[in-house]
């Protein structure tokens, strides 16, 4: 049987994007935790101890995003050259943030100087910002672009950050565990409600049919698993149940782990290329022009270009 | 100022891909990339169906999103209108691939020819290393644009200093040149058309028109 072939049509749809694969999707995971973290230990308020891991933590993060995007790259011993581009480029800035991200946090981690562990939290948030704005910097891919993607990226990022400080402060017994349980709580809720937005902006702006599936059909396992759930636990841990410190580790990891979910489908498997189209097609044949044609993509009446 | 924008008129437009073949065999791009293509698509509901040929490659837009996120400077916007891309900058980052709405970039991370690992002489004669782990697109033939600056020659008007699909489009579908030079074909032919660029929502002000109707 003579083996089937794409046919040329299939061509102008929106594809899913195969250049950035898990690598580029781990700096994403990654380093948006680690930025998240360092902030949440720049505020959290906890023992010395406690604040060095998290830093650690943080930190070693944010240098496995870098390291795996580093093997991803075509020429990495040409990795240098992406400091050339400060004026426009957010992955140029991305790359001189973390500069400033290993040189403060590795201060801070030497010292325990508190000024130096604020000033890591605020170059860990704009290592987050940073990393927001590259996805949003790609037209190419409509479910990245959208304005609502960064303020997602964002709390996610946070959430994730104030995760793992969640399990470190369970792991360290820390007092101020409470506390740090009540702002997951509130981080996951801002989580989800950025999410719910981005899908509605989302939908009403317009994206690829395919990208619009695969967000939507991970939707109520995201809001269940890593919203619901974590949200629970971390309130357990608040209301003082027995097995506090398990409820918060509980909470914590799950946070971590529905961000990352949600991250890797962003990245992955949402990704869908803009595809190809035509504002009005040419008059042949019959002598008439014809109507708009976007393959891949659902025509919404009013919407905008997405 | 000269800006040097591509006309492609779809009522002309056969789908004989002499252009990707034409680009192919000037630019020597490797097995599965093709700079230019012609897309086939068929559109419509039975009885009412439609069947149009799209040509497409690198709009060279004059707001390029692949420049502005390129971290390297690897990808510019020339004065003349042309994107650029030196291959001895990019680090095959691939953002400009994801920043671009027209699947125009394409990475090519290990050396492929076409019949097995071994390239044909051809293929061996016109291999650039430069080429392999970089992003790469259309260039709108810029080594024949460059060439009319020293010749004294116009694009679009004499072949040699044309971009090779325009030259070789069998039904004058394809038509390059300055549109700012009041003479210029292109002009003439965007003032007697309808016409529409690719995606133009996106604000990236793409220098490929595409004429289907008269005005």
């Amino acid at each position: 049987m003579k083996p089937s072939t794409p046919r040329a049509a299939a061509l102008a749809a929106p594809k899913q994007q195969r250049n950035w694969d898990w690598r580029a999707a781990a700096n994403f995971i990654c380093g948006g935790a680690g930025g998240g973290l360092l902030l949440a230990v720049a505020f959290a308020g906890i023992e010395t101890p406690a604040a060095r891991i998290a830093l650690l933590l943080g930190l070693a993060l944010i240098a496995t995003g870098l390291t795996c995007v580093w093997f991803e790259i075509g020429r990495p011993w040409r990795a240098m050259n992406v400091y050339r581009h400060f004026a426009t480029s957010w992955m140029t800035r991305e790359a001189v943030v973390a500069l400033v991200v290993f040189a403060t946090g590795g201060l801070a981690l030497l010292t325990g100087m508190r000024g130096l562990i604020v000033l890591a939290g605020i170059c860990g948030l704009a290592f987050l910002y940073s990393q927001a704005r590259i996805l949003a910097a790609n037209k190419g891919i409509p479910a990245w672009r959208h304005p609502a993607s960064v303020p997602l990226m964002m709390a996610t990022g946070l959430a994730e950050g104030a995760g793992f400080l969640a399990c470190v402060a369970a792991w360290f017994g820390a007092a101020g565990s409470s506390w740090i349980a009540l702002v997951l709580v509130a981080l996951v809720a801002l989580r989800a409600w950025f999410w719910k937005s981005y899908l509605v902006r989302l939908d009403d702006d317009g994206a690829p049919d395919e990208a619009l599936k695969v967000l939507h059909g991970m939707s109520s396992r995201l809001l269940l698993l890593g919203h619901a759930a974590p949200a629970i636990a971390a309130a357990l841990a608040v209301s003082g149940a027995p097995g506090r410190g398990g409820w918060l580790l509980a909470g914590g990891l799950l946070t971590v782990g529905g961000g990352w979910f949600m991250k890797y489908t962003l990245v992955r498997r949402a990704a869908f290329t803009q595809g190809l189209s035509m504002a009005r097609l040419p008059t042949r044949g019959r002598g008439v022009p014809g109507p708009q044609v976007k393959p891949g993509w659902k025509s919404i009446q009013g919407a905008k270009a997405g | 100022m000269t800006r040097y924008v591509m006309t492609i008129d779809l009522r002309r437009c056969v789908g004989c891909q002499t252009c990707t073949a034409a680009c192919k065999g000037a630019n020597a791009t490797p097995p599965g990339i093709q700079w230019r293509r012609v897309l086939d698509i068929e559109s419509g509901e039975f009885p009412d169906v439609r069947r149009t040929f799209l040509p497409v490659a690198c709009m060279h837009c004059g707001n390029p999103p692949c420049e502005q996120v390129c971290p390297t400077r690897a990808t510019t916007k020339r004065a003349d209108g042309l994107v650029a891309i030196d291959y001895d900058l990019c680090i095959g980052c691939a953002n400009c691939v994801m920043a671009c709405p027209y699947d125009a970039r394409s990475i090519v991370h290990e050396p492929h020819y076409a019949y097995g690992d071994a390239p044909m002489a051809a293929e061996a004669k016109r291999f650039d290393p430069a080429r392999v782990g970089v992003s790469m697109k259309c260039t709108f033939c810029v080594d024949r644009i460059d060439h009319a600056e020293r010749s004294g020659q116009t694009p679009g008007v004499d072949p040699e200093v044309t971009p090779a699909c325009v030259n070789s489009c069998i039904s004058g579908a394809m038509d390059f040149g300055d549109i700012e030079d009041g003479a210029s074909s292109v002009r003439h032919l965007l003032a007697e058309t309808q016409h529409f660029r690719m995606h133009e929502e996106l604000g990236t002000e793409p220098s490929v028109y595409y004429i289907w109707d008269k005005s």
